[in-house]
């Protein structure tokens, strides 16, 4: 069986709308019934990524590949990119302004936890060009 | 104890309730977003006095059982609409988080 490979849009803007991405690819690794925990994991790295797209980067794109071993997330944006990300690692830092924090978003916690619910996560990231986050979930 | 009798038992609010059957394991109290997709577990009834759409989706994300609004907070229309879609339990009560998260936390020991 050839891995599965699905793509979707994350529209920049309007913070309400946020995790619509994430919804679908949820329902989808539900499906193909996948252990809840593992799906959890991917959803929560996913949807955090999908925030900080449409905080930072005004949306981008997601490419998720489900493989037999693991599960690979890939969040592009053509933001501004991470100045510092050894910073932007720590947790409780935030760039992210009063609507964001209105929301109950902002807490500096996002990067933070697409690293502890990912087993893997690099991120690319060249200030003025853009930002890659590149996560593996492991399936077994 | 599922999400239905923890409604009855505590007389909380049923504002949108598509799956009664699911289980209730623990409890999270929290109105960071992130600070509660980090920390909260599957299965945990989540206290919160946020009421916008994201909500929903974090509840989503993390497998909660079920939403409480605490202190008297009612969704808006749109984190309504969006719990019905996406099949979460949210449900309120006018007692503070700690009464609430007191009382859930005997109802589970």
């Amino acid at each position: 069986m050839g891995d599965l490979k699905l793509t979707y849009q994350v529209d920049g803007g309007d913070l309400l709308q946020a995790g619509e991405a994430s919804s679908k690819m949820k329902m989808t690794l539900k499906k193909l019934d996948l252990p809840p925990e593992v799906i959890r994991k991917a959803s929560i790295c996913m949807y955090e990524g999908e925030i900080n797209m449409v905080i930072h980067a005004d949306g981008g794109h997601v490419e998720v590949v489900v493989g037999m071993d693991s599960i690979t997330i890939r969040l592009v944006d053509q933001g501004p990119g991470i100045p510092d990300v050894d910073k932007a690692m720590e947790e409780g830092f935030t760039t992210a302004g009063d609507v964001a924090r209105d929301l109950g978003f902002g807490a500096g916690m996002g990067l933070p936890n697409m690293k502890r619910y990912s087993d893997e996560m690099e991120i690319d990231t060249t200030v003025g060009v853009g930002t890659t986050v590149t996560m593996r979930i492991n399936i077994a | 104890m599922t999400v239905k009798e923890l409604a009855n038992v505590m007389a909380l609010q049923e504002f949108c309730l598509p799956e009664p059957g699911r289980r209730v394991s623990g409890g999270y109290v929290g109105d960071l977003l992130s600070w509660v997709m980090g920390r909260a577990k599957a299965g945990d009834a989540w206290l919160t006095i946020m009421s916008n759409q994201n909500v929903a989706a974090v509840a989503l994300m993390t497998d909660a059982a079920c939403v409480v609004l605490t202190e008297g907070v009612v969704p808006d229309e749109a984190l309504l609409r969006r719990a019905q879609q996406q099949g979460i339990n949210l449900l309120g009560t006018k007692r503070s988080s700690f009464e609430t998260a007191a009382a859930l936390r005997k109802l589970l020991t």
